[in-house]
């Protein structure tokens, strides 16, 4: 069998290797994460090192290798320019792709993780809104497994109202079991987050919500993604 | 797992911890530096502290410097109108070998990176914006390199300095002189393009 392979990917991270290396990390289509060495791609001659920068979706071809895969060719599908374009798309697309890198496993096909990432990307590109990247926070929960409880109390079942969200009982607390516990919410999060998982997100997107309201369900989907993969969400702290 | 004895090992895992320094060669430059004539190696351990002793940061422009200037801060023939930002010193070497420029530096010391949570307050942003104003400057030149971290630090700069009224530049990106356009990536090629200018014929 060939040790040679194609396949498509999201660029998601990239670190220093040697002189004028890097190890690349891909969020592929059909072999989950994969961990690649690309040789010289830091020289300014280099053929393909540009390709191979954070957020470019590419076809690439690697060498299978005991523990790293060696790059040998990579053609761009889409470099997703408009990212780089304000400080503000690219630090959401990048706290995206660290998310996906955290979630992840190496060699386990994901193809529903990698569609989402390809097409929250080209959403962030065209439509560079805050919402975007709020949202495939919590849809990526979603996809893990974590689908927040929103329509009973996590602890009593009890209906509405809820005044909180508890990260260890995975949903909204009413009134009396809000007193001891759980991260104060509004209702109107509430109702936002529970469009997107729900089905509504093109809606929110079309109609984003104002700032803070945007900020409080930002940072409970990064609280909430930062308890479930027991990691720190660093690029977090630039959003 | 430690084989040698005392100093011997000493030596090996102190030269193990160098960058790109695995234990074999750690182990093979322990040898020869044990077989080198005793003034050779002296002069390596005089040299590493020296070095250490006599380098310092620049008070003004953060790049390497013996004493409190280094040599470009030092040097009135320089125009101190013109700032050129670059991420770590080495970079001031690549721009000086051009012979193009003649205007004064600034080193952040890094690039902004989300994903190993270095953030702007972790580099000399501040100073460089405390130097813009004070120090009359015209023209403030990103030369950050061309990747993701530096694309992200040079916005964040450009930012920054925006309500100061400076002219803030970014250095182009373009294909390599002898290289063949057959060869260029689309993301380098279309930057290229973008930064198209007229010939004089």
């Amino acid at each position: 069998m060939s040790r040679l392979y194609r396949d498509q990917g999201v660029v998601l991270r990239t670190i220093k290797l040697g002189e004028a290396d890097r190890i690349v990390s891909f969020m592929t289509q059909g072999n989950g994460k994969v961990r690649a060495v690309a040789k010289g791609v830091r020289r300014p001659g280099s053929r393909f090192g540009a390709r191979l920068e954070p957020t470019t979706h590419v076809v690439f071809q690697c060498y299978r290798g005991r523990e790293l895969d060696v790059v040998t060719q990579v053609e761009t599908i889409d470099a997703n320019r408009q990212l780089r374009d304000t400080y503000a798309a690219l630090t959401h697309a990048i706290s995206m792709l660290e998310a996906v890198d955290q979630v992840a496993q190496e060699r386990e096909r994901n193809v529903g993780l990698y569609r989402m990432l390809v097409g929250a990307l080209k959403t962030l590109a065209t439509q560079p809104s805050p919402m975007v990247s709020a949202a495939f926070f919590w849809k990526l929960l979603s996809l893990e497994g974590f689908h927040p409880a929103l329509d009973a109390c996590a602890r009593c079942g009890a209906r509405e109202p809820f005044v909180a969200f508890d990260l260890d009982d995975g949903g909204v607390l009413c009134e009396p079991c809000g007193r001891h516990g759980g991260r104060r919410i509004t209702p109107e999060a509430l109702d936002v987050v529970g469009r997107v998982v729900g089905g509504g997100l093109n809606g929110v997107l079309s109609s984003p919500p104002p700032p803070p309201l945007l900020h409080e369900i930002e940072r409970l989907a990064i609280a909430a993604l930062e308890h479930q993969s027991e990691r720190r969400l660093k690029s977090a702290a630039l959003l | 797992m430690a084989i040698f004895e005392g100093p011997v090992q000493a030596l090996i895992d102190e030269l193990g911890r160098l960058p790109g320094v695995g234990p074999k060669s750690a182990q093979r430059i322990a040898f020869y530096l044990l077989k080198v004539a005793p003034e050779d190696a002296n002069r390596l351990a005089t040299a590493i502290s020296e070095a250490k002793a006599r380098v310092t940061w620049c008070r003004r422009c953060y790049n390497l410097a013996e004493g409190e200037l280094c040599t470009f801060c030092r040097d009135d023939r320089r125009d101190p109108s013109l700032l050129c930002v670059v991420q770590e010193a080495p970079d001031i070497v690549a721009v000086e070998r051009t012979h193009e420029f003649h205007g004064r530096y600034h080193v952040l010391q890094g690039a902004i990176s989300p994903i190993e949570g270095i953030g702007p307050e972790q580099l000399r942003v501040k100073e460089l914006l405390r130097r813009v104003e004070e120090e009359g400057v015209k023209e403030v030149i990103l030369a950050t390199n061309p990747n993701i971290e530096g694309e992200t630090t040079a916005m964040y700069v450009a930012r920054a300095l925006k309500p100061l009224g400076v002219r803030i530049t970014r250095i182009a990106s373009g294909l390599p002189v002898g290289g063949d356009l057959e060869y260029a990536d689309e993301v380098t090629l279309s930057r290229a393009l973008e930064g198209r200018r007229e010939v004089d014929a």
